[in-house]
């Protein structure tokens, strides 16, 4: 390994790959998925599997600093979001709203091209990476593409706002996974302006529903140049 | 001790004015913070100015000719419009549009936002910058839905959709850069940019490339760069004017700066003109299309939101093209173009408040009504459009002719473009100032000494830059390259 770090690396490589596998599948369940409800659940299993693959590679190379990072993300994307989400979407009222209008078939398919495409951008970067995790970099790629396919084809609020924050995920398992994660300073920094934007997107989400009487965006659609 | 100012004063403001509730004296509090800040950006410029570039706080903060210029105008700007927004904000309460409570939150909010500008210009690590450009997203998005209008919410979600998938980019950019700088300069010190700056011969030039690409297209959304522009008119049409002249005058500035610092240090890496040629056709795209949106405006902060993208534009072609002059010229557009058009903000916004609309064919006849706004509207146009004596036409007419010499093809495309901007700008404004008055007295005396102290300013810009501000702009041309 060129960082020159001790590495055991069958073990821990096969679990952290294993982990990658599973953030892409809930990646795309989340794309399938109308309910808003299991989309917040979704949502906190890609948290779990976040922290749980933030954590392996901190024991697997004792980069002291991922532990903290493991517990950041455990903190912010398993409890404090979801519960932040779920308690929103109770007082709006909207917890079994279901979202009609996409064409899951053809998402996926976008889905799967989307795939191939970050695999092969990732693919000269992983060359040159020395992480243990490098071959999971076309993964953090495709989910964050994932992520902002699903806020493109969702029309309503919330939705949009849970692809958003994936996006967020997958950029954290891309800096994982390419660099052992960013400077501590910075992903404070980070997950400071998550936690600060959802906030100010909840008083949003009142503000949105008290003058259009529902969350759909697609009634936002005056603004146009003509 | 005067950095700690400038970033302590606007972030003790943001939390003094939104924990004081409402006070009667709000607006002025508000005023006196800016004006704080902006003397204690001025020592700081002072200091930067007599001993050269300054690393603070286990450099975690960089002070250099480049960023202390936009530093100081940042705080300048800040103060005028804070000076704007006392009148105007009150008109607007007097109006009905606006409660106490939503008062105190622009007060607080509009502190916060300052205090994340200064943030992101003066920190040395590409992190932070990311962090403090997403928070001045996140303190403005409050700002825009401030009047909770179906518009301005629309105009608001629109804005934090859009630059917030962008600038998610810019991190994904960030991500990039670092990896590629830890292998050179470990954990510690990969994302200080001084440190990548001695470095960036050595950076591995694939990575550089594809992480100038998102950061480019990240800080770019922010820039209002077609076609990621989308969000620009609306924000700047629906959100209060106060807020529309410190989105255009400074926001867009700052999100340059961050693509500015970028380009330097791929540049070192590719030893191609890769990051160039995106820039400048970014640029000219930028250039042309909201030229040819301009016509078919019918709001007039619409209007002056494209006129922002068309200006935007012409700076990021400047510093594509790279080199002294040009890099020289894009500086002064800069500053020319901020002043000049929150200066057309604040005329604008008075206007919009005497006819009770934003429509272009609801105000007319300004100059027979109220001589001040409608002189400063028409000046501000004339200085905008690029006419002599204004600053702009000595940057722009920069710009062109080095354009001639190292990108002719491009000359004919900028000066077209110009061509149709001066006459979809000048034809809409010329009856709002000369037509048949359909304006109201105001219940206070609208705020009228910002624009004439900015289009002074970009008056005497034109006509003479003072040697020791050439000299900076020549310092911070050459850290360009």
């Amino acid at each position: 390994m060129s960082t020159g770090l001790h590495l055991d690396l069958p073990f821990y490589a096969q679990v952290i790959n294993l982990l990658a596998a599973m953030l892409l599948l809930l990646s795309f369940a989340m794309l399938a998925q109308r309910r808003i409800l299991s989309l917040i659940n979704l949502f906190m299993a890609q948290g779990v599997v976040l922290f749980a693959s933030t954590a392996v590679v901190a024991a697997a190379t004792n980069q002291h600093h991922l532990y903290w990072s493991a517990l950041i993300t455990l903190v912010l994307k398993v409890f404090l979001l979801p519960w932040i989400l779920h308690r929103l979407i109770r007082r709006l009222n909207v917890k079994w709203d279901i979202e009609t209008l996409i064409n899951i078939p053809t998402t996926m398919m976008i889905g799967l091209v989307l795939v191939i495409f970050s695999f092969n951008l990732a693919l000269p970067i992983s060359a040159l990476a020395g992480t243990i995790t490098r071959s999971t970099l076309g993964i953090a790629m495709a989910a964050v593409m994932l992520a902002f396919l699903m806020m493109i084809t969702r029309s309503k609020a919330v939705p949009q706002v849970i692809g958003f924050l994936a996006m967020e995920n997958g950029l954290f398992f891309a800096a994982t996974s390419a660099t052992y994660g960013m400077p501590m300073v910075v992903e404070l920094g980070i997950a400071l302006d998550v936690l600060v934007g959802m906030v100010i997107l909840g008083v949003f989400f009142f503000q949105i529903r008290e003058q259009f009487d529902s969350l759909d965006i697609r009634h936002m659609e005056k603004l146009k140049d003509d | 001790m005067e950095f700690l100012l400038v970033l302590g004063l606007p972030l003790l403001g943001g939390i003094a004015l939104a924990a004081t509730g409402h006070w009667k004296r709000a607006a002025e509090i508000n005023s006196a913070f800016s004006l704080f800040t902006l003397l204690a950006a001025i020592a700081l410029t002072l200091r930067i100015v007599e001993h050269g570039p300054q690393l603070l706080f286990e450099e975690q903060i960089f002070v250099d000719p480049l960023n202390v210029f936009l530093v100081a105008l940042t705080a300048f700007v800040g103060f005028t419009t804070s000076l704007f927004s006392r009148p105007y904000m009150r008109i607007e309460h007097d109006h009905g549009r606006l409660s106490a409570t939503r008062l105190r939150l622009y007060h607080s909010m509009f502190q916060l936002f300052t205090f994340t500008m200064l943030l992101a210009l003066t920190t040395n690590n590409m992190g932070i910058l990311w962090v403090a450009m997403e928070a001045a997203t996140l303190t403005t998005v409050l700002l825009v839905s401030l009047y909770r209008t179906a518009a301005s919410l629309e105009a608001a979600w629109k804005y934090f959709i859009l630059c917030g998938v962008g600038i998610a980019q810019a991190l994904f950019g960030t991500i990039l850069l670092y990896f590629a700088a830890e292998k050179v300069l470990g954990h510690d010190v990969a994302l200080l940019w001084t440190h990548l700056d001695a470095v960036k011969g050595q950076l591995e030039p694939t990575v550089l490339s594809l992480a100038f690409v998102f950061l480019l297209v990240g800080y770019g959304t922010k820039v209002g760069l077609v076609p990621l522009h989308n969000w620009l008119p609306d924000a700047h049409a629906e959100g209060p004017t106060p807020v529309s002249a410190v989105l255009s005058g400074l926001l867009l500035n700052v999100a340059l700066y961050a693509v500015v610092r970028c380009k330097v240090l791929a540049d070192g890496a590719l030893h191609s003109n890769l990051a160039g040629l995106l820039m400048m056709g970014f640029g000219l795209l930028s250039v042309v299309v909201a030229s040819f949106f301009l016509s078919r405006q019918k709001d007039i902060k619409r209007l002056f939101g494209y006129s922002s993208i068309e200006h935007m534009g012409i700076v990021t072609f400047a510093f594509g093209m790279g080199g002294p002059v040009a890099s020289f010229a894009g500086l002064l557009h800069m500053t020319v173009h901020s002043l000049t058009k929150s200066a057309i903000f604040f005329a604008v916004g008075h206007a919009a408040q005497k006819c009770g609309s934003q429509l272009i064919e609801q105000i007319r006849g300004l100059i027979k009504q109220s001589p001040t706004v409608g002189w400063g509207l028409m000046l501000g146009t004339l200085a905008i459009l690029g006419m002599p004596p204004f600053g702009v036409f000595a940057s722009e007419f920069l710009i062109l002719t080095t354009a001639m010499k190292a990108q002719p093809w491009a000359t004919p495309i900028l000066l077209i473009s110009l061509g149709v901007a001066f006459a979809a700008i000048f034809g809409k404004v010329q009856p709002m100032v000369f037509g048949e008055p359909t304006a109201k007295r105001l219940p206070h005396k609208p705020a009228m000494l910002p624009v004439f102290m900015h289009l002074g300013l970009v008056l005497m810009l034109g006509l003479w830059i003072p040697p020791y501000l050439a000299e900076w702009y020549r310092q911070a041309a050459k850290l360009i390259g």
